[in-house]
């Protein structure tokens, strides 16, 4: 049995104020395997995050079921964690109260939220800042919060929406790396949403390509480079090949979606 | 001065910045003393500087100015407890819980347009004259506009966070408790010290009205003899306790949410 079983998922917007409904996501069919790291890779506005957020029980698909291992989905839970574009660090929180959250949601008593908080604070790289507040984190450091504070919870499913889409391109490589890492330690089940190519093919073990808008899948092409993976392997001729062929994909979609702007 | 002082935007030196401040105090008061030393405007309707602080030494050494002013804190400060224990917690239902909202929405955004110095002469009716009629005047003016800006600011709260909390396995209460809250708190409390400055005008106009004690009673009692020294006095007390409450507000503010600096 799939993992996660995206089953014909799609999704209309409904008009706001007398203007068209948007055809955000055509029915969507996906298997995910335990332990996958997938990379939905498309051109921007093609229903990625849609179909994330249907899958994080953000959003209710106008059709079609999620399923998590086996059992429907309906609503956001724990069980699946998400690190979004924005920054969604709480404000008010510390780096450690950040992480401790969603433990502290549940019940977990002080002793052991602070312990797994701490762990997972040294994982992404910030032992010395479990005191500051977000602000006075970089980007970077934002999201990498934001990482610790999603695996914290142990989640089945990790839910990754462009975490790196606002930070500059060598932290974005440096943070690839280390979640790449993470994922070849714990094997979480990632579901990993970028318009990047070389992200895309860099951590994934299969990459997803969107159609434009509205957004289908339109091919399915799994990654076979070895690990662990270093930054290495992006300059690897396997890893040209994958690029070659995503971009030609990628390209003939982005093409479409300027036309249809047009 | 350079020009570069002026590009928009740009921030003063601290230092600088103060010697500012207290320069437009100064020409006021310069201004003031020559409007009244120079003989350009009769004591009668302004009284010099000197004699507005003489009036005032009088009006605490002989009149028991201080209990006065007790009194009036006492008032706003009653008037203003009650409708923030009554509009916050509402004003955060009507920002969560949109039916709440649609509920009272309405009636709040009537209720707020009555002055609450029309309901004087309807207060004195039901309350008489004491110290119930002065406080209910300061409440009805101020419940409405605090839950109608508790309301918008919680109504406003970033809905990226409220979805952060639910994925992270967050109940809906725990989204109200331990996000929609504190996250509108810096905002709340910015809003209880503007409303607050309000309550300080409602309270004069209720003491103007059948009231024996007070800051506004002691600037109509000295309208009878004239004393523009004494009304001045008075006035500027107030403009003085309203600088020292936004202090207060800005010194707790700062150490209460220090995460919210430079917002
Ligand atoms: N809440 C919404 N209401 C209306 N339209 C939306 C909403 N969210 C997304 N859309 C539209 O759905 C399409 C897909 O959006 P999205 O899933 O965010 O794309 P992507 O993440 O691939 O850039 C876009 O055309 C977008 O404008
Ligand atoms: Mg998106």
């Amino acid at each position: 049995m799939s993992k996660l079983s995206i089953q014909g998922v799609e999704k209309t917007f409904p008009g706001r104020r007398g203007a068209s409904a948007t055809r955000a996501l055509e029915p969507t069919s996906l298997e995910v395997q335990d332990n996958d790291f997938i990379t939905i890779l498309g051109p921007s506005g093609c229903g990625k995050s849609t179909l994330l957020r249907v899958v994080a029980g953000l959003e209710t698909p106008s059709g079609g079921a999620v399923l998590l291992d086996g059992q429907p989905v309906s609503a956001p839970g724990p069980d699946r964690g998400m690190v979004f574009q924005s920054y969604t660090l709480f404000p008010w929180l510390t780096v450690r109260d950040n992480v401790c959250f969603g433990l502290r949601e549940r019940g977990v008593p002080r002793a052991e939220q602070l312990a797994v908080a701490d762990r997972f604070i040294a994982q992404v790289g910030l032992r010395g800042f479990e005191n500051h507040h977000p602000a006075q984190l970089s980007g970077g450091m934002q999201q990498r919060t934001a990482l610790a504070r999603a695996l914290a919870n142990d989640p089945k499913i990790l839910l990754l929406d462009e975490p790196f889409g606002a930070l500059d391109h060598q932290t974005r490589e440096v943070m690839q790396e280390l979640l790449l890492g993470i994922w070849e330690e714990h094997r979480k089940t990632v579901l990993f949403v970028t318009h990047d190519i070389d992200e895309a093919i860099f951590m994934a073990s299969r990459v997803v390509v969107m159609s434009a808008r509205p957004g289908r899948i339109k091919c399915d092409i799994p990654i076979e480079l070895p690990h662990p993976r270093s930054y290495k392997v992006k300059t690897a001729p396997e890893f040209a090949a994958y690029k070659e062929r995503l971009t030609e994909e990628i390209r003939v979609e982005t093409i479409k979606t300027l036309q249809m702007e047009a | 001065m350079p020009p570069s002082l002026f590009a928009p935007l740009k921030p003063v030196a601290p230092g600088l910045r103060t010697v500012l401040g207290a320069l437009c105090f100064v020409l006021f008061f310069l201004g003031w003393g020559i409007a009244t030393y120079g003989g350009f405007v009769k004591p009668l309707f302004l009284a010099s500087p000197g004699d507005s602080l003489v009036a005032g030494w009088g009006l605490f050494t002989e009149f028991g100015f201080a209990q006065d002013i007790a009194v009036t804190i006492w008032r706003v400060l009653a008037g203003f407890a009650l409708a923030a224990l009554l509009a916050v917690p509402l004003g955060i239902l009507m920002g969560a819980f949109k039916p709440v909202e649609a509920f009272f929405e309405g009636f709040v955004s009537f209720a707020r347009y009555l002055p609450a110095s029309a309901f004087i002469p309807l207060l004195i009716l039901w309350a008489g004259v004491g110290e119930l009629q002065k406080i209910l005047v300061i409440f009805i003016g101020s419940v409405f506009q605090l839950v109608i800006m508790v309301s918008v600011i919680v109504g406003s709260t970033r809905l990226d966070l409220v979805e952060a909390a639910y994925t992270l396995g967050a109940s809906r209460r725990g989204v109200v408790l331990r996000v929609l809250l504190p996250a509108a708190s810096p905002q709340i409390f910015e809003a209880l010290r503007l409303v607050l400055g309000w309550a300080w005008t409602y309270v004069i106009v209720a003491e103007l009205v059948g009231a024996s004690r007070g800051i506004g009673h002691m600037i109509i009692d000295a309208q009878r003899f004239l004393d523009t020294g004494q009304m001045i006095f008075g006035i500027f007390v107030i403009g003085l306790i309203g600088l020292v409450t936004d202090f207060l507000f800005q010194a707790a503010h700062a150490r209460l949410f220090p995460w919210a600096r430079g917002r």
